[in-house]
């Protein structure tokens, strides 16, 4: 396959940055559209160029390092993350746009590289339940009803990437944000905290500066672990409640 | 006949774990924990401690020792601590909770894993980890951890990969990630309470050894390049394991041994480096621009049924018009008692075996042979459902493994429902690391190895479902208990930045990336990383031969050579630049490289992950050699250029009876 | 997040009222004294003592009603404003190359529709309710006269016909998104139906509102 990329370049937060163009020859169908990168990043270096620096760890999908808007869309068009979309999605001479994440709290450290660390301040807000190492009941002292344990589960594979924040048109991280209150409200261990963390979590989202959820989809439509929707009316619904109850901050 | 490893490496002292009490098997740990010194809260908070590491064990301990009051700096070289590999794990985690009646125990745990490694861990650690395992459980689903439950709201287990109990615990074909997640929410949760100080992107480059105590690191800041030190009262390296030598593994692709070489470099002995776990289920290669290999759940090979053709010249044809009675289902041939569930190194070998004899499947790849010839090979063997889902239903096999049947539809476009899929073995988990003894403490006073990264409780060979347990067991359980014995001598001497250890450590990892930097050879990191890991798959892979690794002993030196005289390294050092980050991780993997291949030229018998050629029975199976192996092999560095020193610990094994393993 | 529930909350009270103004309009293909009776009533000044009477004094009730709507406008454009100019704040650089997946063209325009639709209101209050002789002389008297008078004229039905729609679109999104925020969507299945139910108060709202004035238009009323 033969193809043209267009990257964002930018050498740090504050460079200003624009899209550069690649041409790329021999590119196998089969290749991972990040084995794709690697082989324009050797012929880069071999000219003595710098590399694109992007970001990727595990490449099979599931520790949510790698973060590229593929022609305009968060991960690509396969719906799934961008180290497990193929060249196979794309056709020959095809002309390919990459983008990192953009929204006010991710800012770009260096090419498509951004910084996530505003996901991890949300959760360290409340995204947990307190129980001290040792201090844990035997695993079957409560058990868990199968259909909210597994749409507590459903919740729980959220990988935070921060596609759902990339492809909101208001930057919004609701998305993420409630997978957690989701995962944790639908656990009978969830419930002693489950109104003081709706309610910390969500400061400290508005506080990172992320927009507003408008219910638009963008962020369920790219989420490569199909976080739907729902989540966020469960995280609002569960946020209605606690100002009643007047519980946390 | 004479040892021609000799030549590589000196006979030094031998070593004996001190620190685990002489009582029976069943009051080591109980025993150890009442004699281990404590450190009385209000003297944790002026006692500090470093955390390389994020993963199960490193994020669990950095958890824990938040919660007990230290002050606990935890690094990590990923954006978040949520994305350590850890996460990745598939299938499960055992625990003897005996949940199911079926004659589980606490000792059952420990035999199935001791024989599991084939008599190559040393007893105590592992009865204690099979000890933990239950409160792991516990721990993690008092955390949220959403582990499968049954319709009555209690937790669901499988058997899994080389045991007949069902013992293991799962969250999907996703339990690693939400273990993972379940010790990120804690360790945030101490982030918040200020005693974890989080340090993302950051790389361990050095340690800091000062009077023979480990008492602090260098690092570098992966997003401006300033190389910083920092002081505690104790380290924990808690980085993983080392299969991103092969280049090609399931690792991810961050996954370094550099820590754990820089440790050994100070004096940290590097315990049976050689012990390597070969994956049997994995998507086979695709070409020669592969970046690294997906793994499959080996839950999968409960339903499955692996197969190669009769005859070689099916291999080509579409293994659905090949009849049943030209199928070769080779494990269930060789092994009819455990048939597709003997443990991981016998089905990775056979697999090896089968394509070794010219009856692989999938595309033919050409290969470099021993004798230097090229030919054709084709490295897959099969995986099908077919039975399953005829006896199941589709929709049953969907349940069970959808997530994993979409994961290799996306990765090779063929649909597993319909054509067997292809698989292949690769490398997986690293059972060699540092040296511990029964405190986890290293030979170095004061750096305690955690997880993946310590020699480990595995043996030659790790049980399917094993590895997350030993990580959250080191990091929830033992590193807690075991570490206020060191730190109750806590605090020593305050060290500031002029301190000349200090001093001295950041100087050379400076130095080391200056000369990285000043190279500007000719060749990309990658393509030198790519070559080594070749030549580690051909001459130190499933296979070992005393000629072979004597060979690639050479070649490797001759590789680390070139890398540092023709090495190009782009940008500038005071940046975020991937490609330094990359040269110094393959340095020193070029240097463990040599040090793995003398531990296995050494070993002259097979056991678990390491199988030498020359010992097997008359069968094909690995032979141990127990009156002169029964030892784990602890290498010390002993300078630039210098031979490597064994020193070899004894294995007694007391409350188990040695036995040649076998799976028939 | 209070400013959320607030879009929501006041966003159904409007659309209660559309319905109930829809109503209204209605009573236009009764007949000229149906319609200006049920006007008066509002106002309190029919013979009966017009709506909730005697729970109110007469007249009262139109005046809580008015007050109640334009603390439910004003509220709504504040908190839109607000939560505008936080996703504003949000937002980066922008995208390049932008590919939009799920967004319906409703749920893009709310910002800049909702002002449209304001600006609108604005012209639509100021010559049926507060200055109704502005159109038709004696309208104050006889909102009957006054409608035909105005629905007569085919350049107006037009500019009408599309505030609706402005307006219906907004309603399109504004339902659904407020049930959202409320917690009803809970469910693919309550989605499916909140979706569904959104597109339905929309269009019985624009077939509602435009049946009166085409009707009009084309001189089947009056």
């Amino acid at each position: 396959m033969k193809l043209k990329l267009r990257i964002w370049r930018q050498a740090s937060t504050n460079a200003q940055g624009s899209m550069v163009e690649y041409r790329l020859d021999g590119v196998s169908e089969d290749m991972s559209f990040l084995e794709m990168l690697d082989m324009l990043n050797e012929q880069l270096t071999e000219k003595n160029e710098e590399p694109v620096a992007f970001d990727h760890d595990c490449r099979e999908g599931i520790c949510g390092m790698c973060s590229l808007v593929i022609n305009g869309v968060a991960h690509g068009p396969e719906v799934t993350t961008t180290c497990q979309l193929h060249m196979r999605s794309f056709s020959d001479g095809a002309t390919i746009d990459i983008e990192p994440w953009q929204a006010g709290p991710f800012p770009v450290i260096k090419d498509l590289v951004v910084d996530r660390t505003a996901l991890d301040r949300i959760i360290q807000a409340g995204g947990f339940i307190s129980s001290n190492t040792g201090s844990a009941p035997d695993a079957h002292a409560t058990p868990a009803p199968k259909r909210e344990a597994d749409t507590a589960f459903d919740n729980a594979t959220c990988i935070g990437c921060g596609a759902c924040v990339a492809a909101c048109p208001n930057s919004s991280a609701m998305l993420f944000t409630s997978a957690k209150i989701s995962h944790l409200a639908l656990l009978p261990q969830g419930q002693p905290e489950r109104y003081r963390r709706v309610k910390s979590m969500i400061a400290a989202h508005d506080e990172e500066g992320f927009g507003n959820c408008t219910n638009i989809g963008e962020c369920a439509a790219v989420c490569p672990k199909g976080i739907p929707l729902e989540s966020i009316s469960r995280l609002n619904r569960d946020l209605m409640k606690a100002m009643f109850k007047g519980d946390g901050k | 006949m004479t040892d021609v490893a000799l030549n590589y490496y000196t006979l030094g002292e031998d070593i004996a774990d001190k620190k685990a009490p002489q009582v029976a098997i069943d009051k080591v740990w109980e025993t150890r924990k009442f004699q281990a010194r404590l450190v009385n809260p209000a003297n944790r908070r002026k006692l500090s401690v470093i955390i390389v590491g994020t993963g199960l064990a490193g994020g669990a301990a950095a958890a824990t020792l938040g919660e007990a009051g230290y002050n606990v700096l935890n690094f990590c070289y990923q954006d978040s601590p949520r994305r350590a590999h850890s996460i990745a794990a598939q299938g499960g985690i055992n625990a003897a909770k005996n949940y199911r009646n079926d004659n589980d125990s606490t000792y059952r745990l420990f035999y199935d894993t001791v024989k599991g490694g084939d008599y190559r861990a040393r007893e105590t650690n592992v009865y204690r980890l099979a000890e933990v395992s239950a409160n792991i459980i516990d721990q993690c689903v008092a955390q949220g951890v959403p582990f499968a439950r049954e319709y009555g709201g209690l937790l669901d287990t499988r058997s899994f990969g080389g045991v007949q109990v069902q013992r293991t615990f799962y969250a999907r074909g996703q339990t690693g990630q939400q273990l993972l997640i379940g010790a990120y929410q804690q360790l945030e949760r101490q982030v918040a309470a200020g005693t974890v100080k989080m340090y993302p992107r950051h790389e361990m480059v050095e340690l800091i050894v000062v009077d023979g105590r480990a008492r602090g690191i260098v690092t570098r800041d992966m997003i401006n390049g300033k190389v910083e030190t920092w002081t505690a009262d104790a380290v924990v390296l808690a980085t993983g394991g080392y299969g991103n030598v092969f280049f090609l593994s399931t690792n991810a692709m961050g996954c370094n041994v550099t820590a754990s070489w820089r440790a050994h470099r100070k004096g940290a002995y590097f315990g049976n480096p050689c012990y390597t776990q070969i994956h049997p289920t994995c998507i086979p290669v695709h070409g020669d621009q592969q970046s690294k290999l997906t793994l499959m759940s080996e839950s999968l090979r409960n339903d499955g049924r692996i197969w190669v053709p009769k005859k070689a010249e099916d291999c080509a044809k579409d293994p659905r018009q090949i009849p049943e009675e030209d199928r070769d289902y080779y494990l269930e041939r060789i092994y009819p008692s455990f048939g597709n569930l003997v443990p991981r190194d016998i089905a990775s070998r056979q697999a090896k075996n089968m394509c070794d004899e010219g009856r692989g499947v999938g595309p033919a790849i050409s290969e470099q042979q021993a004798d230097g010839t090229v030919a054709q090979v084709r490295r897959g063997v099969y995986l099908d459902f077919s039975d399953a889902i005829n006896r199941m239903g589709q929709k049953a096999v969907e349940a069970k493994y959808g997530n994993l049947f979409d994961m290799y539809q996306r990765i090779t476009g063929e649909n597993p429902y319909e054509v067997p899929m292809r698989i292949y073995p690769a490398v997986h988990y690293t059972m060699g690391g540092l040296w511990v003894d029964y405190d986890l403490m290293s030979s170095i006073t004061g750096m305690f190895v955690c997880g993946e990264a310590n020699f480990s409780d595995h043996g030659a060979n790790r049980l399917g479902a094993s590895a997350l347990m030993q990580g959250l067991a080191d990091g929830y359980f033992v590193l807690p208990n075991t570490i206020n014995d060191y730190l109750a001598d806590a605090p020593f001497e305050k060290l500031d930045e002029s301190h000349p250890a200090v001093v001295e450590a950041k100087q050379s990892a400076q130095a080391r990336i200056d000369k990285l930097m000043s190279i500007q050879g000719s060749r990309s990191v990658d393509s030198f990383h790519k070559e080594l890991g070749h030549i580690m798959w051909e001459y130190c892979g499933m296979e070992r031969t005393e000629e072979g690794l004597q060979k690639a002993i050479g070649l490797i030196r001759e590789l680390r050579e070139e890398f540092w005289r023709d090495v190009r390294v782009t940008g500038k050092a005071e940046d975020f630049n991937q490609a330094l980050e990359k040269a110094g991780r393959v340095a020193d993997f070029m240097e463990l490289g040599e040090l793995m291949c003398i531990d296995a030229l050494h070993r002259r018998e097979s056991c678990g992950g390491h199988f030498r050629a020359e010992s097997q029975t008359e069968e094909g199976e690995a032979l141990r050699h127990d009156d002169e192996f029964l030892y784990v092999a602890a290498w010390e560095w002993a300078g630039e250029g210098a031979k490597p020193v064994l020193h070899r610990e004894d294995l007694n094994y007391k409350a188990i009876e040695l036995k040649q393993r076998s799976y028939k | 997040m209070v400013k959320k529930f607030t879009m929501a909350v006041t966003g159904l009270i409007m659309i209660g009222f559309l319905l109930m103004h829809m109503y209204g309009n209605l009573k236009m293909f009764i007949g000229a004294e149906a319609f200006d009776h049920y006007a008066h009533w509002l106002k309190g000044a029919t013979e009966d003592g017009g709506i909730l009477y005697p729970i109110m004094p007469a007249g009262t009730f139109i005046w809580v009603f008015r007050f109640v709507l334009v603390l439910a406008v004003i509220l709504h454009m504040y908190c839109a404003l607000d939560l505008t100019r936080r996703s504003r704040q949000a937002a980066g650089r922008g995208y390049q190359h932008k590919t939009r997946l799920a967004q319906t063209y409703a749920a893009r325009t709310m910002r800049w529709g909702g002002v449209i639709v304001l600006l609108g209101l604005i012209v639509h209050l100021l010559q049926f309710t507060i200055i109704p002789s502005s159109f038709y002389e004696g309208g104050a008297e006889s909102p009957y006269k006054m409608v035909l008078h105005a629905f007569g004229q085919v350049w107006f039905v037009l500019i009408y016909a599309v505030w609706m729609a402005l307006v219906c679109l907004h309603i399109r999104h504004g339902f659904w998104s407020a049930f959202a925020t409320l917690g009803l969507n809970l469910s693919p299945r309550s989605r499916g139906i909140l979706n569904g139910l959104a597109v339905f108060v929309a269009v019985v709202l624009y077939v509602g509102f435009m049946i009166m004035p085409v009707s009009v238009l084309f001189g089947w009323i009056g």
